[in-house]
């Protein structure tokens, strides 16, 4: 038995760490946005790795740098960006469970390829929900604080359902160019060429975050019927890719505003918005655009 | 009565109307045939009126085209007075305000009032929520007095603190939180719009009607809550 609650003590954390499940689903009308996880895929996969359900919260850690420490024995899976990891110096497998005795320390480094890494825990970490979710909507400031040296990460009573699977297999991250697909509108009238936002060659800004990636690149024009027009602010989803006047795109992740106001000129598809928050800075970035 | 449809990724339809009440019907009309368990709209998992437009967005690796069908047919007539009589008599909020904002005197210049007339034309009429967005809390309120109708600041604040009243377009809304923001500013109130340790945590829900009421500049009170 060990002496304290079951936990996770941050000794350190890395650019960012935030704790994150799938977030608040169907509040848009009060003005909360869904927030959760940026790369949704990665962290679905840790639960399923761990058999438990998606309600169990994870940590996200943007370019590594999260140290741990076990209170209790605790079993653990890390998804995502492959950061390289250790406990207590002996090297873990990515993508697969691993148990991580009382005491005993895990490190992350920082990932070769990919931005946001998940650290799983069997039980979840046990925060109190705010609206349903224990998700950290860095726009609203709902939900917990980002984890600070010194924090104790309650996890939660394991599941009833049992892990089946001990390692998946994972499509390798890179650090060259992406690209991501995307469909065509609802404002794609407020484009002088549609096509140059599929021609252009995009890297990801630096002035990026979980409320979106800005992509830098030769910028969009407005057709001349549109110049000095406003746009009404209208709802926009998870994947928008948002072309302000200044006409360099922002492709919305989690943390978005519930309404823009800027036109919506495409939206990315589910799948390739969890490869788009893994796109760190700098890295070169396609759109494919689908006119359907 | 148009309604365009407009695709928005995988999962959303943005419907597009000619103006505020037609997109506050159809959002009735939505919103009834969610919980009403018509089969077309079982996979919807959020709908954001905004001013001219209504977004419907279905769970992830849900079909979006059964909504998309439903939606260009869905009959979407202004309320009926029995309409507002099921759904009762609405949820009046008073907000007191200090009318001490930064911008007064510009929408005085806009709306060619004297600034006690902007303060007596924001107070004298009731404005109705007509919807949520920007931030939690944050509600939009429109059918106030047609005079207010003023644009947004050139250059947006970078910070407007929490409980700032502002004028923009044909809305008036109150700030629950500092943050960003472009509206031009009239004054202020110490009211909580959001907590999230409350039930409902906004102030403000859709459908509530507020009435402002001028508390003065009196610097008394001000400092009482700080």
């Amino acid at each position: 038995m060990s002496i304290c609650e079951l936990g996770l003590e941050v000794l350190a954390t890395g650019p960012l760490a935030l704790i994150q499940d799938l977030g608040r689903p169907g509040l848009a009308s009060m003005g909360v946005g869904r927030s959760g996880a940026a790369d949704r895929g990665s962290f679905r996969l840790g639960a399923r790795l761990l058999g438990q359900s998606y309600d169990a919260a994870a940590v996200e850690v943007t370019l590594g740098g999260l140290a741990v420490r076990a209170c209790g024995d605790v079993l653990l899976a890390l998804t995502g960006a492959p950061a390289p990891a250790t406990v207590n110096g002996t090297e873990v497998a990515h993508a697969a469970s691993f148990l991580m005795r009382h005491g005993q320390t895990l490190r992350l480094a920082i990932p070769q390829a990919g931005l946001r890494t998940y650290l799983s825990v069997r039980g979840g970490v046990d925060v109190p929900a705010v609206l349903g979710s224990r998700a950290t909507d860095v726009l609203s400031g709902l939900g917990p604080a980002p984890l600070k040296v010194g924090d104790v990460l309650p996890v939660g009573a394991p599941p009833r359902t049992f892990p089946n699977v001990e390692l998946a297999p994972v499509r390798s991250m890179t650090a060259g160019p992406i690209v991501i697909r995307a469909l065509l509108g609802p404002r794609a009238d407020w484009l002088a060429d549609p096509h140059l936002l599929a021609a252009t060659p995009w890297t990801v800004s630096s002035r990026s975050d979980r409320v979106g990636i800005r992509l830098e690149g030769r910028a969009l024009r407005r057709p001349e019927a549109r110049l000095g027009q406003e746009l009404p602010s209208e709802g926009v989803v998870r994947g928008s890719i948002q072309v302000p006047a200044g006409g360099e795109p922002v492709l919305f992740l989690a943390d978005h505003p519930v309404t823009g106001g800027y036109p919506v000129v495409a939206v990315v598809r589910d799948a390739d918005v969890d490869l788009a928050a893994q796109a760190v800075p700098g890295q070169a970035l396609r759109i494919d655009l689908s006119f359907s | 009565m148009s309604r365009r449809l407009l695709t928005c990724g995988e999962h959303a339809v943005l419907v597009e109307v000619d103006g505020l009440e037609e997109v506050l019907a159809l959002d009735d009309a939505v919103r009834a045939a969610v919980t009403g368990e018509d089969a077309a709209f079982a996979d919807v998992v959020d709908v954001v009126p905004a001013a001219r437009t209504l977004l419907v967005v279905v769970h992830e690796g849900a079909d979006v085209l059964p909504v998309r069908k439903a939606l260009s047919a869905l009959p979407a007539d202004r309320p009926t007075s029995a309409d507002a009589l099921r759904r009762g008599v609405p949820h009046v909020v008073e907000i007191p305000v200090h009318y001490d904002g930064p911008d007064l005197d510009e929408v005085s210049e806009l709306t060619a009032l004297a600034p006690h007339e902007v303060v007596a034309a924001h107070t004298q009429t009731p404005w109705r929520v007509a919807f949520a967005g920007f931030a939690p809390g944050f509600a939009y309120l429109a059918g106030g007095d047609s005079r207010l109708r003023v644009p947004r600041r050139s250059e947006p604040r970078t910070t407007v603190p929490a409980g700032s009243v502002g004028l923009a377009g044909e809305f008036s809304a109150v700030y629950p939180r500092a943050s960003p923001g472009g509206w031009q500013l009239l004054g202020h109130t110490d009211a909580t719009l959001w907590d999230v340790e409350r039930q409902p945590p906004a102030l403000l829900q859709p459908g509530s009607v507020v009435r402002f009421v001028d508390v003065g500049n009196n610097a008394d009170t001000d400092t009482a809550h700080r």
